[in-house]
């Protein structure tokens, strides 16, 4: 292979490129959808290129191939540069690139079982037989299942001298029961809504013991559909950990990405309201609030040994007792902040995808109460589980989130089932109404794998750790006054 | 057929490829999909170029049967030596699966028209120079009112077969091209959209125009109270709309799971008599695509007629559980997410947006939505927020700029109070629709630019 790549790189600079990278990446997917009883899909995708990424005269070019040869390889190296060529026409200066220490080496994720040597017929009767407890609700009509596993074999080499050789392999689960009746329709999840992944094997699918939490997500679901709208109030607002880390996504993940900041996402996904001014210097949350961006830690699903610039993983400071400190940057975004380096953010989708910078796993870190001491503290309020629906503003400050099902806490107790929760506020507002986060024990490093950015769209795996954690006076339940009025 | 001057591999060498594959399959019943082409992508922000790319890929599925045991295999390489292996593991995995009871058949061949070419030599000789140099025209566009550019220009070209053993074998080739903008003038916003299988019909610089103009006019926007308001809305916004109806309950399948708002309600009443939906992608205004994902012919589906539910559309899969035939919808991979509706059309009426804000005493008029999303599926209630242009209407006229509110609204209610529709229709990714004035929709918060 580093015949290959060394040719490309020769090439681009014979035809003028200061700067030139190439991946090529073999990936394989497999995925198990269950559904009602049946195996809805049971599907393998295989897939094999290249890409090469230049600067010539101060700009950028990308072209990719899936086929990876020799002869392709000298064509797929020119179309870069013609594109490169063509940016020019359309620049203000040239790019620079914070520098990095060329590495070279072969790395590999951790897993103890690869999902890909179990049988089939051990992983679809798993989900089956969790599949069958929930349909033994009579209410739930939809009940799902679903497994995911990926093995990427990815190496980058530039023309600085890096030659990095890097093996992933992901997993991940999930069961849904969607109870319907009488024009109302509820679902709960276990362990997250679409599942829970990270960068293990399938020991990780078989730690969360699905079948065992069957029952209950069905019965939920079912309760659901008879208990009482979320009211339309101000209350203190509890959130568990999968709900919470797509909070931390959106409302953290997303606005800290520099390339937002810059204004290069603005079109599409948006710009973001923490502006370099605010370094340092913004109240982004409580003083109880600490988040890093770790592409270091253990098994998480936003975590590597090099990201797709070479640059090594790191854990940087995003937010430091409620100071916003920190952003997700790239060589590029690094060099115009006028940074030393990068901070090591930047993926691709694939051979096919021009890196660009994607959250890590940026982590809420832990507090010192416990679950049970925040309810017991709680004196009228809300306690919200499992992602039902997610919107927030192109600069991500208005938010607003449904949960799959609340539970009123009063006096210190958690009391009735609320249905249709939702809850609204402002970014900066809302973190900085965090008063409590569960510590360590009740910590976990969520994997969300379709993280969407970027055109041509990019999905991202990534990672959220956060422990359930309470913010005070929280705008809740949004939509009641409309589904009161449909159900009349 | 055109071989697009040489950039397509042509019907012939796929057919080749698909009866190969087919021959290589000892499953019961077998379907291979061959797609392979170029997309090319240029990005632009702060009026200069940051992103350009192109990828070439290919796509191998199959889909094999046993019995009633569906497995499915995709690969990217279009060897043969590879193609035999993704046939292979699309039979390996069958056999690993369990019986799907309701699986009855593939479909069988049924003819196909393509009523327009929907290939263009334009678009597929469109180069990056090209697309540097239309980037050069909007960044003009920009300058002209002292603001910034961003957005993407994208071209296409891909041709891919669909073949099954009994008998199907349908192929065609397409380009694409997709013009977006966001214009930045201080604090304003502007937008604007263009998508056509032509590049030439695309009209960047209109569009450019009216980007560039709706930036100018929404500087330094006034925080504004949310609540309930008469509003007019693009049919940027109003494809959003649609295409949530679509995703929530068109298909089929979502009827037969009684997940859809159109379960239990054929031939009741659930939005206002003006309203009237239909999907038809052989009309030549929508990206026209002769085939699903089956190779199953399109058919025009009328889903809700004068606020009547009517229709949803079908796949094989759906169909036949029914004992129906398909209506051409299947969106193709493993065949089990449903057929969808992607080629949507609103009826028009008889009115300008310009009438529109003339009939309003006091409303907002709002340029486009951003991060929509579903808040309750059955009540098709959804939310998300105004952007890239918020103004004021006050005695018929736009007053102001107003900062950027929540809604949070079921789009049935929406489409139950639709005072007048426009009279032009606009293609805006899955739906061709035309813009509205509806009463009384509800704005439930406010952002703080």
């Amino acid at each position: 292979m580093k015949e290959f790549t060394e040719k490309i790189l020769q090439k681009a600079k014979d035809l003028g490129a200061s700067y030139a990278d190439v991946r090529i990446i073999k990936g394989a997917n497999e995925s198990i959808n269950i559904k009602n009883g049946k195996v809805d899909a049971l599907a393998a995708a295989s897939d094999y290129g290249f890409g090469v990424r230049v600067i010539v005269n101060g700009s950028w070019g990308f072209a990719s191939s899936f086929t990876v040869t020799d002869e392709e390889a000298e064509k797929v190296v020119q179309q870069a540069v013609s594109i490169a060529r063509a940016s020019s026409r359309l620049k203000r200066e040239d790019v620079k690139l914070a520098p990095v220490e060329p590495a070279e080496g072969h790395f590999e994720s951790e897993w103890k079982i690869n999902p890909f040597d179990v049988p089939l017929e051990d992983k679809i009767n798993l989900l089956l037989d969790a599949d069958k407890i929930m349909r033994q609700q009579p209410e739930i009509k939809i009940s799902e299942g679903q497994m995911n596993f990926w093995k990427t074999d990815e190496t980058f080499a530039s023309t600085e001298g890096s030659y990095i050789e890097q093996v992933k392999i992901e997993s991940g689960a999930g069961i849904e029961a969607t109870a319907i009746e009488a024009g109302e329709m509820q679902r709960r999840s276990y362990p997250a809504f679409g599942g829970d992944y990270a960068s293990r094997g399938y020991e990780f699918v078989e730690g969360w013991n699905l079948v065992d939490h069957a029952e209950s997500i069905a019965k939920e679901a079912a309760e659901l559909l008879k208990a009482p709208q979320c009211p339309s109030d101000t209350r203190d607002l509890i959130l568990e950990g999968s709900m919470l880390a797509l909070q931390v996504h959106e409302s953290c993940g997303h606005p800290i990405e520099l390339d937002r900041v810059f204004g290069t996402e603005s079109s599409f996904a948006g710009t973001s309201f923490l502006t370099t001014d605010k370094l340092n210097t913004f109240r982004y949350g409580s003083d109880k609030v600490n988040i890093v961006a770790d592409a270091t830690a253990p098994g998480g699903l936003g975590s590597f040994s090099f990201d797709d610039e070479g640059v090594p993983a790191q854990c940087v400071d995003i937010v430091k007792n409620g100071i916003f400190s920190g952003y997700l940057s790239s060589r590029e975004t690094a060099a115009q902040m006028g940074w030393e380096s990068s901070g090591g953010a930047m993926r691709a989708d694939g051979w096919s995808r021009i890196p660009i910078i994607r959250m890590t796993n940026i982590n809420l870190l832990p507090g010192d109460w416990t679950f049970d001491e925040i309810i017991k503290d709680t004196k009228d309020g809300i306690y919200a589980a499992g992602v039902q629906s997610w919107s927030i503003d192109d600069k991500r400050l208005n938010f607003q989130f449904g949960t799959e099902v609340a539970w009123e806490i009063k006096d210190g107790s958690l009391g009735r089932m609320l249905k249709n929760p939702t809850y609204t506020g402002i970014t900066y507002e809302f973190w900085r109404g965090c008063d409590a986060i569960a510590g360590k024990d009740e910590w976990h490093l969520w994997g969300v794998p379709s993280c969407g950015k970027g055109e041509p769209m990019q999905t991202a795996r990534v990672g959220h750790g956060v422990a359930p954690s309470r913010f005070r006076n929280v705008r809740i339940g949004v939509m009641e006054s409309q589904s009161s009025e449909s159900e009349e | 057929m055109t071989n697009g001057n040489g950039k397509l591999l042509g019907q012939e060498r796929l057919q080749e490829l698909a009866q190969k594959a087919l021959s290589f399959s000892s499953a019961d019943q077998t379907q291979v999909t061959i797609g392979i082409g170029q997309n090319s992508l240029t990005r632009f922000a702060g009026s200069i170029i940051h992103q350009n790319v192109a990828e070439r890929d290919a796509t191998v599925a199959v889909r094999a049967i046993i019995g009633k045991k569906i497995g499915f295999a995709v690969g990217n390489s279009i060897s043969d030596e590879a193609i035999k292996a993704t046939v292979e593991k699309a039979i390996e995995f069958a056999r690993h699966q369990q019986e799907n009871p309701d699986f009855v058949s593939l479909p069988k061949p049924k003819p196909i028209q393509k009523p327009v070419p929907t290939f263009f030599d334009s678009t597929a000789e469109f180069s990056a120079d090209d697309r540097a140099a239309a980037v050069e025209k909007i960044v003009k566009a920009a300058d002209k009112v002292n603001a910034h550019a961003a957005g993407s220009l994208s071209t296409g070209y891909s041709e891919h077969i669909i073949a099954n053993s009994l008998g199907i074998n349908a192929y065609d080739a397409d380009t694409s091209s997709t013009f977006t903008t966001v214009i930045t003038a201080d604090t304003g916003f502007g937008y604007a959209q263009r998508i056509s299988s032509d590049i030439t019909k695309l009209d960047i610089d209109k569009a450019a125009d009216e980007a560039a103009k709706t930036a100018d006019r929404s500087r330094n926007p006034e925080p504004f109270e949310p609540g309930e308001y008469d509003v007019v809305l693009t049919p940027y916004c109003v494809e959003d709309m649609v295409s949530f109806l679509s995703w929530m309950g068109f298909s089929a399948l979502a009827v037969q799971e009684g997940r859809s708002f159109m379960s239990g309600k054929f031939g009741q009443k659930i939005c206002g008599d003006n309203i009237t939906i239909w999907d038809d992608g052989l009309d030549p205004r929508t990206n026209v695509r002769p085939f699903d994902g089956e190779g199953f012919p399109k058919q025009k589906v009328e889903l809700i007629k004068n606020g009547v539910a009517n229709a949803v559309v079908y796949d094989s899969y759906t169909a036949y559980k029914e004992g129906k035939e398909s209506t051409g919808h299947a969106m193709g991979g493993t065949g089990t997410q449903g057929p969808y509706a992607t080629n949507m059309f609103l009826a028009p009426g008889n009115a300008t947006v310009e009438e529109m804000i003339a009939s309003t005493d006091r409303g907002i008029f709002v340029t486009r939505f951003n991060y929509t999303n579903i808040v309750h599926p059955l009540l098709t209630i959804f939310t998300g927020l105004t952007r890239d242009g918020t103004f004021l209407i006050e005695d018929g006229k736009i007053t102001k700029p107003i900062r950027n509110l929540r809604f949070t609204e079921s789009i049935l209610d929406a489409f139950s109070n639709v005072e007048m529709i426009g009279k032009d229709l606009m293609l805006c990714g899955a739906a061709t629709v035309p813009a509205l004035k509806i009463k009384n929709f509800r704005f439930t918060g406010a952002t703080e630019f």
